[in-house]
């Protein structure tokens, strides 16, 4: 498999005169099809990977490529779904999508033919019929899955995930767990997703990458989530491979990597 | 000894409830109070003019001469609200004679003042509006007018009023700029504020998706700060009716400030006080109006 997405000694300082480390020298390559997820106690500085790959930053050293070409600034290769679901309230759903889906096609698709893109953006996440509907008007889980039609519709190279479904409940979260595992398989997207659910992650993922605490974090442990697919969410806890991911997850974050209360 | 004893609390306890509940009944209806604190005014307003037989004093020249023979104005000739609502009566049935060009009905008085105060605000809305948000888009703008608008803004309106009458030669213009001025920084702050202090979410999605600059402003800034604009707008248009009556009292012709001032000057009170509370409830309306505004233009969350 060739690499997707390459991150090479990537660093990331804030700040002019009073410098806050937040990355240090950071490698990591996805591959085309991956479902890569992003692992860490907060602070540790995983959004800001993710920011540094949509292109809202620019890294204070290293270089981030998508498919050998620099990543220089954000664009619609790389569809993001924040963790607030940042919808605009003032544009029912369906316009919401559109915003970035005219911005994309307008130069090859006629006004229908977009139309049309957002439908199936909406079909994708069970959300046809909230197409006329205002985001305030809709529940947070609705929200969040519009988020993510949104990032679909533009149709990115990547699809990256910043805690997507941190703000929801314990209920909707798994259901929208077990609707992205579809999505991602019916799209091949390549993915990657911060997260600080550890069920999440391996229910998720291909790989997961832990990192350890800021600043200056760098990766710890990367682990291969050896469970096949497609994944049963029920079926999947009872076997070894589901607890040993489980176990040196758990053993990272509040073992090797815990968080010292002053 | 004992009968007391058991009796007291049991009454304490039963005119504890009674407050409770005559307390309870007052929160879930506070027009009640409202009522209660308008009749004790018109009732005190009534014990206070109605001692020196102060409606007798409604004679306007009878006043005036009493006014200036005896150098003392006393409580009692300040109208009571009965006269003041008789007058009320006979304002509102010539509001709308305009027959003496020197003594207009009342209508037209508000007419004139509320058309100044529409056009001055108007404009101002022209000007503010696109120039705050270029100010609030652009920083390197606002750190250059920023100078100008912080020595300009503590004006009072007002000090401009007798350059303007000189430039402007012509005293109903005069007072549209003064009502231009007045509401020129309320809205320029407000837009500015607005544009400059869009969500970075929001920023951060137009980022993402690539947006043009001119989609950019005009799908996600522009209604990201409608209601900062519109409270720009609603504080403005507060400040111009507040205006407009200083100034029509200096530059007027007609309009209510001059009303007002013109029955001062025959001593004709009651008639200033039914200006007073009309200019009380159409700066009411107007403020109710825009807020109503500024709910349908919002976005909800």
């Amino acid at each position: 498999m060739e690499t997707f997405l390459s991150l090479n000694k990537v660093s990331m300082t804030f700040g002019e005169r009073t410098k806050f480390h937040a990355l240090d020298s950071i490698s990591l390559s996805v591959e085309r099809g991956e479902f890569v997820s992003l692992i860490g106690h907060s602070g540790c500085g995983k959004s800001t990977l993710l920011n540094l790959i949509a292109g809202l930053y620019r890294p204070s050293a290293g270089l981030i490529s998508c498919e050998g070409q620099q990543i220089l600034g954000p664009g619609p290769d790389r569809g993001v779904v924040f963790q607030n679901h940042s919808l605009l309230p003032w544009m029912t759903c369906h316009d919401n999508i559109l915003l970035g889906v005219s911005q994309v096609f307008a130069a090859r698709l006629d006004k229908g033919a977009m139309r049309r893109k957002v439908d199936q953006a909406l079909d994708l996440v069970h959300l046809g019929h909230a197409a006329n509907k205002y985001p305030h008007e809709i529940s947070g889980g609705m929200k969040q899955r519009v988020g993510i039609a949104r990032a679909l519709a533009i149709e990115p190279r990547v699809l990256l995930l910043d805690e997507p479904f941190g703000a929801l409940d314990a209920l909707t979260r798994a259901s929208l767990q077990d609707e992205l595992i579809k999505i991602v398989e019916q799209t091949r997207s390549t993915v990657v997703m911060v997260t600080h659910d550890v069920d999440e992650a391996i229910f998720l993922s291909d790989r997961v990458v832990m990192m350890t605490n800021g600043p200056a974090a760098k990766i710890g442990e990367v682990l291969e989530v050896d469970i096949p697919r497609p994944r049963d969410r029920l079926e999947m806890t009872t076997t070894s491979a589901y607890a040993e991911c489980r176990r040196r997850l758990l053993e990272f974050l509040y073992l090797k990597q815990a968080v010292v209360r002053h | 000894m004992i009968q007391t004893n058991t009796y007291a609390p049991s009454a304490a306890r039963t005119n504890g409830k009674l407050l409770l509940s005559g307390l309870h009944s007052v929160v879930n209806r506070p027009w009640v109070v409202s009522l209660a604190i308008f009749v004790a005014f018109l009732s005190i307003w009534q014990a206070l003019t109605s001692t020196g037989g102060g409606e007798t004093s409604v004679d306007p020249e009878y006043a005036k001469l009493m006014g200036q023979a005896v150098g003392v104005t006393t409580g009692s000739s300040i109208p009571g609200p009965m006269a003041v609502a008789r007058r009320a009566m006979e304002l509102g049935s010539r509001a709308f004679d305009s027959s003496n060009p020197n003594n207009l009905g009342i209508f037209w008085h508000l007419y004139y003042s509320l058309g100044r105060v529409f056009l001055g605000y108007a404009l101002a809305v022209v000007v503010a509006v696109p120039l705050g948000f270029g100010i609030g888009l652009m920083p390197w703008l606002y750190q250059a007018l920023n100078p100008f608008i912080q020595v300009l803004k503590p004006i009072s309106p007002l000090a401009w009023m007798p350059l303007a009458l000189y430039g402007l030669k012509d005293s109903a213009t005069a007072a549209i700029f003064i009502i231009f001025i007045c509401s020129l920084w309320p809205l320029l702050i407000n837009t500015a504020a607005g544009a400059a202090g869009v969500r970075q979410d929001w920023l951060n999605v137009a980022k993402v998706l690539g947006l043009k600059t001119s989609t950019k402003v005009l799908r996600i800034v522009f209604p990201a700060a409608v209601p900062m604009i519109l409270t720009g707008m609603r504080i403005s248009i507060g400040i111009a009716w507040f205006v407009i009556v200083a100034a029509e009292m200096v530059v007027g012709q007609n309009g209510i400030g001059y009303f007002i001032w013109n029955e001062w000057n025959n001593l004709q009170l009651s008639s200033m006080i039914v200006a007073i509370g009309l200019i009380g409830i159409i700066g009411f309306v107007l403020d109710q109006a825009l807020a109503w505004v500024g709910q349908k233009l919002s976005f909800k969350e």
